[in-house]
């Protein structure tokens, strides 16, 4: 490379490099600490949960933790059935040895070498360390898929977010299409009705909403989970503000060409509102995946159950399974991650903007 | 697959010719609205242009109305009975019993005086909650909008690690902090490193609270990071030179400049965490489920046990109770309107 400088020299650079070159102050170096251990606790949980999930049961036991997924070697020796664990072990005269250990008495290890099966050896377990390599256990991936209900979950909490976001879209467009289009009478008594809908969060409604579920008999069923929450006052307000820019014009021009109403709506106003409906879209999406309280109180049988549901249902039993919780909320976190990474700057913007979650 | 439907030309850009994933989507879509098309368009011709717009409005009327108007008076009309019956025309007419349970306290100061001592303890529980999370997560927010809004290098970047906990799920926030907060996890695994004693986090009281803080504050932080970010955004920043040129200190320059013109933002985002704050639920439940006791059990669990899951479900109470939490927010929401509006007039 042409450049002279190393690397650790152009790295300092780069970081104490101010733009406009003025002199530092206290709080920039306030500001970088803070930015590092924000890098730290934000990144380091998850990381973590990423890491573990890949452990085996016995990975996981140990004390203290190792931070790579580590897994004990083992070999098939013959004359055992079994695979068996290897050892490191340090031998009388100070030489080392690698071993397969048949069992353990009390204090003592009976082992044996893979090379040679024959002969056995009886070592004291202080003098034997496990050799470990690198392994990742992608059975906590796929053993609940087989073993749980944990697909059916999955594609619940699909279903759910799919039909729900599709619902929601159709029905708050339409409404918002009726206020901003239209003046006709009552579409103030209507726009007040929807901010009092914005006032009445579910926590404050359970036990009717509970009501109505069960007489329209969809308890244990998802539509119990998509239909209560499929208008939202904040989805209508987004898409008709948003609507309100569109030039009354086109909509006039759209007429004189024998368009109906609903050509209108669908045809000119929802094509143009679609960085709108793409913002609700990201919302409901995320609203639904994440969802917990209300599923809880409906979903009481475990084949409908939502992967949120699922998740609690499993790490409340009381032989708890944390290879499998582990990798199950990681899958459950990785749907999310990938909307963020595509869709990040709608999703900051369109907070920043209406103030809605 | 993807060769075949793209012979067909729907799935083709209409200005290149190629291949378009996302009318995949879109091609269902207008399908179903095609289809909606004929029907419309006789109701158009029956009813008059006039009534499109109820048309319009109908769906989502319907749902609000079943899902949350009429659910708000049949909530009242819960409150009022009593018995274990879900539906209304079986439950006994028990006027304000349910009320009167619920406030019948000895002495207002102490939450085992009363006679419904869960439901105080769970109201005390939320108010101590909301005091320490409330207080905390504003300065964090504030002083990571602050952190983001220099001129630093990244800063989409860090944004985002700022941001991302928003997106998760309340139960995969909760397991990751489970996991590290075990008695055998990597935090107690650290205290051994530097010779302190494990931490049994989830049997003492005081720390399953902390830690119920902590995480509502690292899910949600982000979130309210980027409303004060907008608003210090939109901070003139012609104000900052001037105040530059007169060589006033960055800390004048603070309280002076950015604190009083980010004051009405920042009114609006201290109402908006405490209407969420109140209804804290989810996190904390996996995390701790209430426990140890009742430590951390809040309002929200206590409606969510009286009604969901006691072996009696007492729906009249769990009823009641809702209707008092309803109140608290109309009020709290009615202050978030004024400080709006305020907001918005400057």
């Amino acid at each position: 490379m042409a450049d002279s400088t190393s690397l650790p020299d152009r790295i300092w650079q780069f970081l104490t490099l101010r733009r406009g070159g003025k002199r530092w102050h206290w709080t920039d170096l306030f500001t970088y600490g803070y930015l590092g251990l924000g890098i730290f606790l934000m990144f380091g949980p998850v990381v973590w949960l990423v890491l573990s999930s890949f452990k085996t049961p016995a990975g996981l036991l140990e004390f203290p933790p190792t931070w790579a997924p580590l897994g004990q070697v083992v070999v098939e020796v013959e004359g055992y059935e079994k695979q068996l664990p290897m050892y490191r072990v340090t031998m009388q005269d100070g030489s080392t040895k690698d071993l397969a250990q048949i069992r353990r008495i009390g204090i003592i290890s009976q082992m044996v070498d893979p090379a040679e099966p024959s002969t056995k050896f009886k070592i004291p377990i202080k003098q034997r360390e496990p050799i470990r390599e690198f392994r990742m256990a992608w059975e906590n991936y796929l053993d609940p898929l087989e073993r749980f209900n944990f697909l059916s979950y999955l594609t619940n909490s699909v279903i759910v977010t799919t039909l729900a976001t599709l619902i929601t879209l159709l029905i708050n467009s339409m409404a918002a299409f009726g206020l901003s289009i239209y003046e006709f009478k009552g579409r103030n008594a209507v726009m007040l009705f929807v901010i009092g809908t914005l006032m009445i969060p579910i926590t404050v409604i359970l036990v009717p909403v509970y009501l109505v579920v069960t007489e329209l008999g969809m308890v244990n069923s998802l539509w119990a989970v998509i239909l209560p929450g499929a208008a939202t006052p904040t989805g209508v307000f987004l898409l008709r503000q948003y609507m309100l820019t569109i030039p009354k014009d086109l909509i006039e021009a759209s007429r004189m060409d024998k368009a109906t109403e609903w050509q209108v709506y669908w045809r000119v106003v929802l094509p143009l509102a679609m960085p709108a409906i793409a913002v609700l879209a990201i919302f409901s999406i995320m609203w639904r995946w994440n969802e917990f309280l209300w599923p809880l109180i409906v979903l009481n049988r475990s084949e409908v159950y939502t992967l949120q549901v699922g998740l609690n249902a499993f790490q409340g039993e009381l032989d708890v399974q944390w290879h499998y919780i582990l990798a199950m909320t990681v899958v459950t976190l990785i749907p999310v991650v990938v909307v963020f990474a595509f869709l990040q700057k709608f999703i900051t913007t369109g907070i920043a903007s209406s103030g809605m979650k | 697959m993807n060769s075949e439907l793209a012979e067909h030309s729907q799935f083709k850009d209409a200005e290149t010719g190629q291949f378009n994933p996302k009318s995949l989507i879109i091609w269902p879509l207008s399908q179903l609205f095609r289809f909606i098309e004929w029907p419309m368009k006789r109701i158009q011709n029956l009813l008059g242009l006039g009534t499109m717009p109820y048309i319009f409005l109908l769906p989502n009327l319907c749902f609000f109305g079943l899902f949350v108007v009429l659910p708000l008076f049949v909530n009242f009309a819960f409150s009022l009975t009593g018995g274990t019956n879900l539906y209304l025309d079986e439950r006994a007419f028990t006027g304000t019993e349910q009320y009167a349970f619920l406030l019948d306290c000895g002495n207002y100061a102490d939450p085992l005086s009363c006679r419904e001592d869960r439901f105080w303890k769970g109201l005390f529980n939320t108010a101590i909650f909301i005091t320490l999370q409330l207080t905390f997560l504003v300065l964090f927010s504030l002083i990571t909008a602050l952190v983001l809004n220099k001129k630093i290098r990244a800063r989409g970047f860090f944004r985002s690690v700022y941001f991302f906990p928003v997106l998760l799920s309340p139960v995969v926030v909760a397991l990751i902090w489970k996991w590290i907060l075990l008695r055998d996890g990597i935090l107690n695994a650290w205290l051994v490193e530097l010779s302190f004693d494990k931490i049994l986090f989830f049997v003492s009281p005081a720390w399953a609270m902390f830690w119920a803080i902590f995480i509502s504050i690292w899910a949600h932080m982000g979130f309210y990071t980027l409303i004060i970010l907008a608003g210090l955004q939109a901070i003139p920043p012609d104000l900052y030179e001037a105040a530059e040129m007169d060589g006033t200190k960055q800390e004048r320059i603070f309280w002076r400049i950015t604190l009083p013109l980010l004051w009405p933002n920042l009114l609006v985002v201290i109402v908006l965490a405490l209407i969420k704050g109140v209804q804290t639920f989810d996190e904390v439940f996996v995390l701790t489920g209430g426990g140890p006791g009742t430590a951390t059990q809040f309002i929200v669990q206590y409606i969510y046990n009286t009604g969901f899951t006691n072996q009696i479900q007492n729906f009249g109470l769990a009823a009641a109770a809702s209707v008092i939490l309803g109140v608290v927010l109309f009020a709290l929401t009615m202050f978030q309107l004024a400080a709006t509006r305020w907001k918005d007039n400057g």
